[in-house]
């Protein structure tokens, strides 16, 4: 099974580089941008017999490695067989 | 006094950190790996080293958090054994969950060398009998030394005294210019600039070298 999981700062941690690359985009004259918020996309293959099985083994697994719940949040973006 | 210095996987301050509390009188150094998981109880004093442990893999700190070793350093720092973290060992102990907080990529994103001023915060037994205020001029290198916290978790370290150093300056977007705290029972210690950097008296022949150069560059002119 794969899935994808999406990982930001929250809100309330300031993100530099997303930052950055607003300001960059606002020169280039992409007036329109308010806000860029830069994170990241692990994908995990993993063996399971249900999609369920392999939510929470994902879930456990944000919990005890991949995610820092002090700055971070995280977002199950797709499983799939 | 026995010391510990564990070595992780890409830490490169170890042994700076062993050589210059080796000169210390009276301190006897232990050379540790990260799967060491044998019993740390014979050791008065526990030190995480700087570096780039697993390459920053994933979130600075993270992978070495789970370190073989480190379920014995959170069991030997739960019976009061004191914990010390440098730069990256404060980003460890951090993610370990031995000390409030994290540390992220620094406000202006880039990485800082340089020698700075810090000011002791609480009164702790790291810093004692330093008085509250006494400044210290110590080097940082770190790219990812801001440290964050939420308020509530900040109020309540502060109500502690867990404030242990702060930048004189706005260095790096620090949470209230933070450059090092204790926890709650003040056992673990961690601090972003590097006290091991600036504590080498045993030789000045470095200068020997530098002189030598000077004196072939200005002969040939």
């Amino acid at each position: 099974m794969k899935a994808r999981i999406h990982i930001f700062y929250k809100d309330s941690v300031f993100d530099p580089q997303g930052n950055t690359v607003a300001a960059s985009l606002q020169r280039l004259g992409f007036n329109t941008v308010k806000d860029v918020r830069i994170g990241k996309v692990i994908d995990v293959t993993l063996e399971a017999k249900r999609i369920e099985d392999a939510r929470i083994e994902i879930g456990k697994m944000c919990e005890k490695l991949l995610v820092n719940p002090v700055i971070e949040s995280y977002r199950l973006e797709s499983i799939e067989a | 006094m026995r010391v510990g210095v564990i070595t992780f996987p890409g830490s490169n301050c170890d042994e700076d950190c062993s050589f210059s509390l080796g000169q210390l009188e009276g301190v006897e150094v232990s050379r540790l790996w990260h799967k060491d998981t044998a019993s740390l109880g014979e050791l008065d004093l526990i030190v995480l080293p700087g570096g780039f442990s697993y390459g920053d893999y994933l979130r600075t700190g993270a992978m070495a958090a789970i370190s073989p070793i480190m379920s014995a350093v959170k069991e030997y720092a739960s019976r009061g054994g004191r914990v010390f973290g440098i730069c990256n060992g404060f980003q460890i102990l951090c993610e370990s969950g031995l000390l409030p907080g994290a540390l992220v990529k620094n406000q202006k994103l880039g990485f800082i060398c340089k020698e700075v001023t810090i000011e002791v915060g609480d009164p702790s037994p790291w810093t004692a009998p330093l008085s509250t205020g006494t400044q210290l001029k110590l080097p940082i290198a770190h790219g990812e030394g801001r440290f964050v916290v939420d308020p509530t978790t900040y109020s309540e370290m502060k109500k502690h005294g867990q404030i242990a150093f702060r930048y004189l300056e706005d260095l790096n977007g620090s949470f209230e210019k933070i450059a090092g705290i204790t926890n709650r029972e003040k056992n673990v210690c961690g601090m972003m600039p590097h006290p091991e950097r600036a504590a080498d008296l045993k030789s000045r022949d470095g200068m020997k070298i530098w002189n030598a150069l000077l004196r072939q560059v200005r002969e040939k002119a």
